[in-house]
Order: C-alpha cells, then sequence, then structure tokens
C-alpha cells in the first residue's frame, strides 16, 4: 500500500465503518420490528387462547426433541429431512395428517433406509406439534419455498 | 517461549485436537447415515451425530481460539498473563462442562436431556448450534467472562499492540453476541432473527477479527516483516470485515418472515463480504514473499497461506454462489449450505487454529521448530485434509445443485426423499473422501509424537536462515 495511506487512517476506517454499520443495522433491526406484526403471525401466540398456548407447547416440543437436527423450518436447519416451514401445506392443510405421520413411525426404524424416531407423544402433544407447524406455515416468508415439496 | 504463563495454551491446544478427532468421527457416522439410513438407528439418531460434530467443532474452535490468546498475548504485551492460575481452572471447567454435555447427548435421549436440566424454566435448547443445556450455555459465559478478564487484564498492564487489541474486540464481540443464545420467544421470526445475531455475527463478524489477529501475529513471527506494516493490513482488513459483514446478516433475513427490503440489504451488502478475505490471501502472500527471514517452521507457513486461500473460496466464494437473493430463493437450505458451511468453517476457523497450534506447539515443547520428518508429515496431512475438503465441497455442491433442480426448479418437482436417492452417489463420494480427511488428521497427530522422538533423539529443525 501507498505510503499515503497510513496506519492511523486504516484504524479511523475500522472504528468508523463499525461503529457507523453496527448503528444502521441497529435501525434496520427496529424498522423490522415496526414491520413484523403485519408478517409473522403473532396475534396467533396470544397466551391467553388455546390456540396461543398450542402453539408455545408445540414448540418446546420441537426444541426439546431437537427436530432441527434433521429437519428445516423455513430452510434453517439439517438437511437430512425434509423442509416443515411448509409441511402443513403440503400435507393438504390438514393437522391431522401430520400427527398421523408422525405417529406411524416404526420404533427400530426402516431397514436401509432414513426414518423418523417414534417419539411416543400424547395426543395433547401431537395437537400441540400440528398448530405450531401450522403457524409456521402461516408466516409470509416471501413466497418461499419455490415449490411445495420445500 | 519467552513467557512462562504462555504455557496455559497447550492443554487448550491438545483438547481442542481431541475433540476435533471425535468431531470427524461423528461426521464420518452421519455421512453414512446419509446414504444407510438406518445405521446406528435408533442407537444414534442423525440429529445427535449432528449435534456432536457441531457442537464439538465450535467447542475446539473456541478452545483453541483461548489457547491462540492466552499463548500470544502474554508475548504480545510483554509480561506474564495476569492469572496462570485462573486460566488452567477454566480449562478443566471448559473440558468437563463440554465432557457432560456430549455424554448427556450420547447417553440420553435429547428430550431427557431437556428434562434433567431443567430447560421448561429457562427454554435456551434444540436450536440449531445453540443445542447446550441451558445450564452448559451459563458455563460458557462464565468461562468466557473468566477468560476476558484474564486477557484484558494482561493487556491492559502490557504492551498495546494492535494484534493484542484486534483481539481483544474480537473475544469480547464473541461473549456479547453469546448472550442472545438465551433470547428464545415462542414468535419463530423473532427467535430466527436473534438467533442469527449468535450464529452470523460470530462467524461473519468478530470471529473473523480473532483470525486476522491471529493470522498477523503469526506472520509476524515468521516473515519478520515490520510491525506496522502488517497492522495496517490488519485494520483495513477487519474495516471491510465489519463493514460488509455486519449488513450482510441480510442474506439470513430473506425468507423467515422478515420484511422483503432485507433481499436488496443482504445481497449488496454479503456480495462484498468476500472482499476482506480476497485483501486476506493478498496480505498473506505479500507477507511471505517480503519475508525477512527463513522461519524453521515452513508447516507453521504453509498453514497460515492455507488458510488465506481456503477461507478466501470457502466463504468467500461458496458464499457469495449462494448470497445473491434471486439464487438463494432456490438454494437456501439445500446441499449448497452445507457445501459452502464445510469449507468455511474449514479453511477459516479450523485452519487458522491449525496455523498458530503448528507455530506454537513446538515452542511450548521448547524448540523453535519440529524436525524436518515431522514437518514433512504435518504437510501431508495438510494437503489430504485440505484436498478432500475441496472434494467434500465439489460434491456437496454436485449433490445441491440436482437437488435444487429436481425438488425446486424442474416442471415436477419431487418430494425431499425422492431426491435424496437419487443424488445418493455424491453422498457416497463425500463419504470415501471424508475416510481421505480422516487419514490426513491421523497424520496430522502422528506428526506430533514423530517432532517428540526427534526431539528426544537430538534431530532438530534445519537451522534459521536469512531470505533467499
Amino acid at each position: 500500500m501507498s505510503q499515503t495511506f497510513t496506519k492511523s487512517m486504516a484504524r479511523n476506517i475500522f472504528y468508523g465503518g463499525a461503529v457507523f454499520f453496527f448503528l444502521l443495522f441497529l435501525a434496520l433491526t427496529f424498522d423490522t420490528h415496526q414491520a413484523l406484526p403485519k408478517r409473522d403471525q403473532r396475534h396467533l401466540l396470544d397466551s391467553a387462547t388455546e390456540v396461543g398456548q398450542r402453539i408455545a407447547k408445540g414448540k418446546a416440543l420441537w426444541e426439546e426433541n431437537n427436530c432441527i437436527g434433521c429437519h428445516t423450518l423455513l430452510g434453517e436447519g439439517a438437511y437430512f429431512a425434509p423442509e416443515l416451514g411448509n409441511v402443513y401445506v403440503r400435507f393438504g392443510n390438514s393437522k391431522e395428517a401430520i400427527k398421523a405421520f408422525i405417529k406411524s413411525r416404526p420404533e427400530n426404524g426402516i431397514t436401509g433406509r432414513r426414518s423418523m424416531p417414534q417419539f411416543h407423544f400424547s395426543d395433547e402433544e401431537l395437537d400441540a406439534l400440528a398448530e405450531f407447524l401450522k403457524y409456521a406455515s402461516e408466516i409470509d416468508t416471501s413466497g418461499w419455498p419455490p415449490s411445495k415439496q420445500g | 517461549m519467552k513467557y512462562q504463563s504462555q504455557a496455559v495454551a497447550k492443554p487448550y491446544f491438545i483438547a481442542a485436537i481431541a475433540l476435533f478427532v471425535a468431531q470427524i468421527l461423528f461426521g464420518l457416522i452421519m455421512g453414512l447415515q446419509y446414504v444407510v439410513g438406518d445405521f446406528l438407528f435408533p442407537e444414534i439418531p442423525f440429529n445427535v451425530a449432528r449435534m456432536v460434530h457441531t457442537n464439538a467443532l465450535i467447542v475446539w474452535l473456541l478452545m483453541a481460539f483461548m489457547g491462540a490468546a492466552y499463548y500470544l498475548v502474554p508475548e504480545e504485551s510483554e509480561r506474564e498473563l495476569a492469572m496462570p492460575w485462573l486460566a488452567t481452572l477454566m480449562f478443566w471447567v471448559f473440558l468437563v462442562a463440554a465432557g457432560l454435555t456430549v455424554a448427556g447427548y450420547l447417553l440420553v435421549p435429547y428430550s431427557s436431556l431437556a428434562k434433567i436440566t431443567g430447560n421448561e424454566f429457562f427454554p435456551t435448547m434444540g436450536r440449531e448450534f445453540l443445542e447446550q443445556p441451558t445450564i452448559t450455555k451459563v458455563g460458557i459465559v462464565i468461562v468466557a467472562l473468566a477468560f476476558l478478564a484474564n486477557i484484558g487484564l494482561t493487556i491492559l498492564k502490557g504492551r498495546k499492540t494492535v494484534v493484542s487489541l484486534v483481539l481483544l474486540i474480537g473475544l469480547t464481540g464473541l461473549a456479547v453476541f453469546f448472550l442472545f443464545a438465551f433470547y428464545n420467544p415462542t414468535n419463530l421470526v423473532l427467535d430466527k432473527y436473534y438467533w442469527w445475531w449468535v450464529v452470523h455475527l460470530w462467524v461473519e463478524g468478530v470471529w473473523e477479527l480473532i483470525l486476522g489477529s491471529i493470522l498477523a501475529f503469526v506472520l509476524i513471527k515468521t516473515t519478520g516483516v515490520d510491525r506496522e506494516v502488517i497492522e495496517k493490513w490488519l485494520y483495513i482488513i477487519i474495516a471491510m470485515t465489519l463493514i460488509t459483514g455486519i449488513i450482510g446478516t441480510g442474506h439470513h433475513y430473506y425468507w423467515i418472515g422478515t420484511p422483503e427490503y432485507w433481499q436488496l440489504w443482504g445481497s449488496i451488502f454479503s456480495a462484498m463480504e468476500p472482499i476482506p478475505f480476497f485483501m486476506m490471501t493478498v496480505f498473506a502472500f505479500n507477507m511471505v514473499n517480503k519475508r525477512r527471514r527463513n522461519h524453521p517452521n515452513k508447516a507453521a507457513v504453509l498453514w497460515a497461506l492455507g488458510t488465506a486461500v481456503m477461507a478466501f473460496l470457502g466463504a468467500g466464494v461458496w458464499g457469495f454462489l449462494h448470497t445473491l437473493a434471486p439464487v438463494n430463493y432456490y438454494t437456501h437450505g439445500t446441499q449448497i449450505t452445507a457445501a459452502h458451511g464445510h469449507m468455511a468453517f474449514y479453511g477459516a476457523y479450523v485452519m487458522i487454529n491449525l496455523t498458530i497450534i503448528s507455530y506454537a506447539m513446538p515452542i511450548l515443547n521448547g524448540r523453535e521448530a519440529n524436525s524436518p520428518r515431522s514437518q514433512v508429515l504435518e504437510m501431508w496431512s495438510f494437503w489430504l485434509m485440505t484436498i478432500s475438503m475441496v472434494f467434500i465441497t465439489l460434491f456437496l455442491t454436485a449433490a445441491g445443485i440436482l437437488q435444487v433442480y429436481l425438488q425446486r426448479f424442474s416442471d415436477n418437482p419431487l418430494p425431499f426423499m425422492v431426491v435424496q436417492e437419487k443424488i445418493a452417489i455424491f453422498y457416497w463420494l463425500r463419504e470415501f473422501t471424508g475416510l481421505v480427511f480422516l487419514i490426513g488428521l491421523i497424520l496430522y497427530i502422528w506428526s506430533f509424537f514423530a517432532a517428540a522422538k526427534d526431539a528426544k533423539a537430538g534431530v532438530g529443525a534445519e537451522p534459521t536462515g536469512a531470505a533467499a
């Protein structure tokens, strides 16, 4: 680098750039928070309602069974098993179909193939998981995924 | 070594390599499960193997970062570490916490681990890379704070260099952004939004500061180039990192419920994210070309140059490949992401840690460099691991392109599992290449034992010479 470009100039670009762009990021984050209520279906999450309670319980079950360790949800997670952000739509807008699938997984897997474990969920737990996945499918994801197959 | 307390780095490096081995073994298990779906099922289901694979990676990288800091900060500050006993204590706390957590993953079902550790009272588990029980996360915060206090105090009391200041800023950012791991609302969009504040702002933000600082340190030591020149480069590289990388977080906000303007912000800024990596490559080669001495540790210099090249390829080029919103619409959450993830983590963070370990371990063992035989072994391991990682990335990229086409782009998109079977050949190739990587890792470890044996027999490194 030329001699006119000094170390203190480089330092100033670093500190100035880091602070400026972090503040810009905070401003965009603030704006995102203003825009989210129209997109993130938060009205469903009211914990005073039964639906809201089911979604919260469904998300807890989702997490406590590490579903993200095989599946993606809105494209994030592991790539071993199908995307579940739109599974409600893929299964014909049916919570019952989701519940039936989870319930019917064989205890010892399928010979030679990938298989979802049998989690022995109660009916109430299956309801909660299906409600959570329905909620996930209703988030406005700007048209993603490109195909129903996820 | 110049300061006695630098020795605390040694157990960190050794534990890091041990966890690296665990990471690779579980990677091979997962790779096989991709093609032989019932392998080890239901004893070690895929999600458990993946947790061990990714968490072992994170912990060993953190361990090695800490070892690097404990090694280089005393030397940069020209004084002993403020509290060497605390560094040793924290090593054992960290190792035991990591060991118990991995044991928990493997010995009980994940839901039982959640129950045992009281996840319902403070739920933070079950999110990608943040699977650790809440209590483990608290442990990580304690270790990080004790570590920062130790490093910070040493820097404060001693000589302040750009290398140590940048390292301190990076490590502080690492600790601060980890705190977002404790925020887990039911609102999935907010959950994901701030989850990225840990994941993205770590790997495409503050970790790059740590990477730059370690690379600068090793280049100062091995090339003898004037510190002023190297520090100017360091500043300008990390400036570009944060200028592009902070708003670049937007490339994760395309399809998770966040407003659509992120597609523009994210595309523009993340398209520039390769720039600092490219500068890093130019920087490393320039410094080595302008070297004023030939350091006897040739393996360390090879790792340093390799880091610069592979970080640019993995993080820069493979990141750019799918970062523009119109492309990412199709590639988001496919094997393309996995391809990028593998080469980026290997090229940037695995290799920088192997660089500092390669440089520091001989010195910690009382010699400037290892015997020629040991270095040749280490260089073989460099090429075996690096070339196999290139091929792993290429195979996963091929799998990803086919997956995108068959599952998302063609006129009749096929179901996920149908597509997985059609692209299985690439998973097989990836698995075989993974075995070559393992051979490279075994050679790497063997090189340490060869070095120790030669040192005992009195075989030294080649003498230091002036630059040609």
